[in-house]
């Protein structure tokens, strides 16, 4: 949501109003303008009202031991800022997350799209994929830790676990979406099987991946998380554990404010790599709207 | 656009134009002998044709009219090798027509064209896919995209392009495999009036010129008369062939002109009244 809506470095009103509207477009265009302004203000205000609330309410209304207070909030990222503290178990939970995210999607596209391929074969491990898939991920983790031990990579496990079902569906049917006619078409030019999934299946399915790749963000830090509360001496799951042992409310919001952080810088990332893989969505997305 | 076609064309093959035999004395090409064809759909049986006994002989450019659901796309697909038909054989060069059938080209009128490849990467495919060098395959697409008038094109991708604009791209790309024949199922059905006569003038002069044999389905008899060599009419479902009509123009001819022309009009009017009994039988 936040990338179509970023402020932009409007012109002053001043400046605006004396320079007359060429035309309708322009003028709808700085109506626009004016509408996004609008917007971005009423947000700033809203924060800007819930964290004096807040700041007010605490310690008064209600205690400060429950819902910390947003100055102390503040002062606790910054000391964490400043002694490096925060930045490395920052980097401790996206590396799990990455490696996992990256790990799982892997295998996931590898067999969205040989399955999809293969019909029967799907057709044969579908029970067991549901079974599977229906299995709150989460629940694996005792087992994981067993296996892998407490480390880093117990946790890249978990989240490359979660994510493989969100990409492998997507990827899946995608691949299944492509159109019988398409493929036909390209078979009387000679293509191969190896030419029809490079030139036809894989960019018609992309839009799918990417579909569940960003889905898999949230749940990707999920499994990072998780991992880290149940079993961990770093990542900012584990800075939210310690504080909470301390019953340090503050830290705690402190936490989940990093972890927010964190979740938005990877949803950036993957809309950023969307762009950039599939440059003919950017030019559809700005023609000209036909029922 | 037409003289541009024409010439560019023309170059390649300069002779054959006016010298080629008409086509009566040529091989036959495409023989379709008592073709029938039914598809199973949850409502039961439906008879798609039935009964198609036809030769398409080589450099011939034949239409095949008739009303919508009569069967005609059928028979094209059956052409091109994408299902065998239920009775009767489809020859393509006296061998019998196996899946895949790479010696023709099919346009449809949904052009499949690839939304994630640019004009010039669309009509590259065949080459990739028959693995012609980079340099040369670039010459080849510029000369292709000049000929169909899409020069200044390459960069855009099909979602940016107008209806004739995606046509002619899709006309390049069948051009860059140079197929022997070319399969069209009414290419031109979603163009308005105008367009649809300049891409019908470009297309008729593109298969004169590359000496292509060519099978166009069509619902429109205008259509279907003033591109024809020889027009084939269609009954309604399940289609039979009413009539073959050898139409007596010119090979060329002046499309933009031959609502002046006498046997052109008798002709489309005898037609009509031949087609017309069956619009009354149609449910809607």
């Amino acid at each position: 949501m936040a990338d179509t809506t970023q402020p932009r470095a409007a012109p002053s009103p001043a400046a605006e109003s004396l320079r007359k509207p060429q035309s309708t477009a322009e003028a709808r265009k700085q109506a626009e303008r004016r509408r996004r302004q609008k917007i971005w203000l009423a947000r700033a205000l809203l924060l800007v009202g819930i964290v004096s609330l807040w700041q007010f309410a605490a310690g008064r209304l209600i205690s400060d031991f429950f819902i910390g207070k947003p100055t102390e909030i503040a002062e606790t990222l910054y000391i964490w800022a400043m002694s490096g503290k925060l930045f490395f178990h920052a980097g401790i939970t996206s590396i799990e997350a990455l490696l996992g995210f990256l790990l799982g999607s892997a295998i996931g596209m590898t067999f969205g799209v040989v399955l999809g391929r293969a019909q029967t074969l799907a057709d044969v491990l579908d029970p067991f994929i549901m079974m599977f898939y229906s299995l709150p991920k989460i629940a694996l983790a005792p087992m994981f830790i067993l296996w892998f031990g407490i480390g880093i990579d117990m946790k890249i496990y978990l989240t490359a676990t979660i994510v493989f079902f969100l990409v492998f569906l997507n990827t899946y049917s995608g691949v299944r979406a492509v159109s019988r006619e398409q493929i036909a078409i390209m078979r009387l030019m000679g293509a191969s099987e190896s030419d029809i999934l490079r030139k036809v299946v894989i960019p018609s399915a992309i839009t799918w991946v990417f579909n569940g790749l960003r889905l898999s963000v949230p749940y990707a830090l999920i499994g990072a998380i998780v991992g880290e509360l149940i079993a961990s001496n770093k990542g900012l799951g584990y800075l939210l554990a310690d504080a909470s042992g301390q019953f340090d409310t503050s830290g705690m919001f402190a936490a989940l404010i990093a972890i927010m952080m964190l979740a938005l810088a990877l949803n950036f990332a993957v809309k950023w790599f969307e762009k950039k893989a599939m440059p003919w969505k950017t030019v559809e997305d700005k023609r000209e709207m036909s029922i | 656009m037409f003289e541009r076609a024409v010439t560019a064309a023309a170059v390649d093959q300069e002779a054959s134009v006016e010298t080629r035999p008409i086509a009566e004395a040529s091989p036959t090409l495409i023989s379709y002998r008592g073709v029938g064809k039914t598809f199973e759909t949850l409502q039961g049986d439906v008879v798609a044709v039935r009964d198609i006994t036809l030769d398409v002989r080589e450099g011939e450019f034949v239409t095949l009219v008739g009303p919508s659901g009569c069967g005609k796309s059928t028979l094209l697909n059956m052409a091109a090798g994408l299902f065998e038909p239920t009775t009767g054989t489809v020859h393509y060069r006296g061998a019998v027509v196996a899946p895949y059938n790479q010696r023709v080209g099919y346009m449809t009128q949904n052009d499949h064209l690839l939304p994630w490849r640019d004009v010039m990467g669309n009509v590259k495919v065949p080459l990739e896919i028959r693995g012609v060098p980079k340099g040369e395959a670039r010459d080849r697409v510029e000369s292709l995209l000049h000929k169909v008038g899409l020069k200044g094109f390459e960069k855009s991708y099909p979602s940016q392009l107008s209806g004739g604009m995606r046509k002619r791209c899709a006309l390049a790309r069948l051009l860059a495999y140079d197929p022997e024949a070319l399969l069209m199922d009414e290419p031109f059905g979603a163009l308005d009036a105008q367009l649809r006569l300049k891409m019908q003038i470009e297309i008729r002069s593109l298969a004169m010129a590359l000496g292509k044999t060519t099978v166009f389905v069509t619902h429109d008899l205008d259509e279907a008369v003033s591109l024809a060599d020889r027009c084939v009419v269609f009954t309604h479902r399940p289609g039979t062939i009413a009539r073959v009509v050898d139409v007596p123009l010119p090979r060329e001819r002046d499309l933009m002109r031959l609502r002046h022309n006498a046997t052109y009009r008798d002709l489309t009017a005898e037609l009509w009244d031949l087609l017309s009994p069956d619009m009354e039988q149609m449910e809607d």
